[in-house]
């Protein structure tokens, strides 16, 4: 029983090791790349188009109209790394499909490196869209007395970030491997469909809760304007 | 009992404590966040959209502290530094 797939060495050469965990992220991004990349050589905008073309039109369209609801106004800036952050973690769970995958998000190695790139983008997004002054003040709102909160909640929401996708994904592939050895024909099947779902919700809940926070840090406070009294 | 023993039995004993105990509170929370947003569903069937978002996004916050029980305890069982250490100190005699 391993706890990762990190613990699976696939091929070693004196320092340089390569787990499992690293092989499936390269062959997942390989898949996505080339997929996306395959599709969308050959675009069309009239009524003729390809199956894949609408399947990934679905697809952007519906992260796009998420993070709109999210409350980012302008969802094509932040398409490309929310929607990244959706893709891989829903495509990491959707192939344990496939005998013998692992979830790389099963590691916390994986899930620790997506968590840092939420941790990074959010001051960067903040910083891009109300100015550097304007984004540091916000960590002394509503006073200077809650700056080490505001502090502390970003890097423990880090923590939880990871620690929640990882516990989800390995308590999954946990769960089917001891009902393997227990009841090992239907049940595990049951538990794998169950997994699915939780993998799916997963992926949902990381982007939208990535794109909350770059939501909040980029949130520009404004005073409303009076509305026009029509004489 | 040898401290091989003791440490054993306080890890396995713990690591179900933990995850028994720590998934009691989640659970409970959990139950009244979906029945207080289902009771708000149907008095306002047209903001679904952002009821049940809000939903899924308060059960993950809610439901991280059983996941993190669950995680500490699977390092008790799995992966006991603890136990880890007594193994090689009783290899090295």
């Amino acid at each position: 029983m391993h706890l990762s797939p990190d613990q699976t060495i696939l091929w070693q050469y004196g320092f340089f090791k390569l787990n499992s965990t690293i092989a499936f992220t390269w062959a997942l991004m390989l898949v996505l790349a080339v997929g996306s990349k395959l599709i969308t050589r050959k675009l069309s905008t009239g009524l003729n188009r390809s199956r894949w073309q609408n399947l990934l039109e679905i697809v952007v369209t519906s992260i796009e109209k998420q993070i709109e609801e999210v409350g980012l106004n302008d969802p094509q800036k932040y398409l490309g790394f929310l929607g990244t952050l959706f893709l891989f973690v829903a495509s990491a769970s959707l192939c344990t499909l496939i005998p013998g995958y692992e979830p790389p998000t099963g590691s916390l190695s994986t899930t620790t490196a997506l968590a840092l790139c939420v941790f990074v983008a959010v001051p960067f997004f903040g910083i891009s869209e109300q100015g550097m002054g304007s984004y540091l003040k916000s960590y002394m709102k509503p006073t200077f007395i809650m700056l080490p909160f505001n502090i502390i909640s970003e890097l423990s929401r880090t923590l939880a970030l990871a620690v929640r996708l990882f516990g989800n994904m390995m308590s999954g592939a946990m769960i089917i491997a001891i009902l393997l050895t227990i009841t090992p024909f239907i049940f595990p099947i049951i538990m794998m469909v169950l997994g699915l779902l939780t993998g799916m919700v997963q992926a949902y809940i990381f982007s939208i809760l990535a794109a909350v926070y770059i939501a909040a840090a980029s949130r520009v406070r404004k005073p409303k304007p009076e509305p026009e009294v029509k004489q | 009992m040898d401290s091989m023993t003791i440490i054993a039995v306080a890890s396995i004993v713990i690591a179900g404590i933990t995850t028994g105990f720590g998934t009691m509170g989640p659970a409970l929370a959990e139950g009244r966040a979906v029945a207080t947003a289902l009771s708000s569903l149907a008095q306002q069937p047209d903001a679904s959209s952002t009821i049940t978002r809000t939903l899924f996004v308060g059960l993950a916050m809610i439901e991280s502290t059983a996941i993190y029980c669950f995680v500490v305890s699977m390092i008790l069982i799995f992966a006991n530094p603890f136990w880890n250490h007594i193994i090689a100190q009783t290899a090295g005699k």
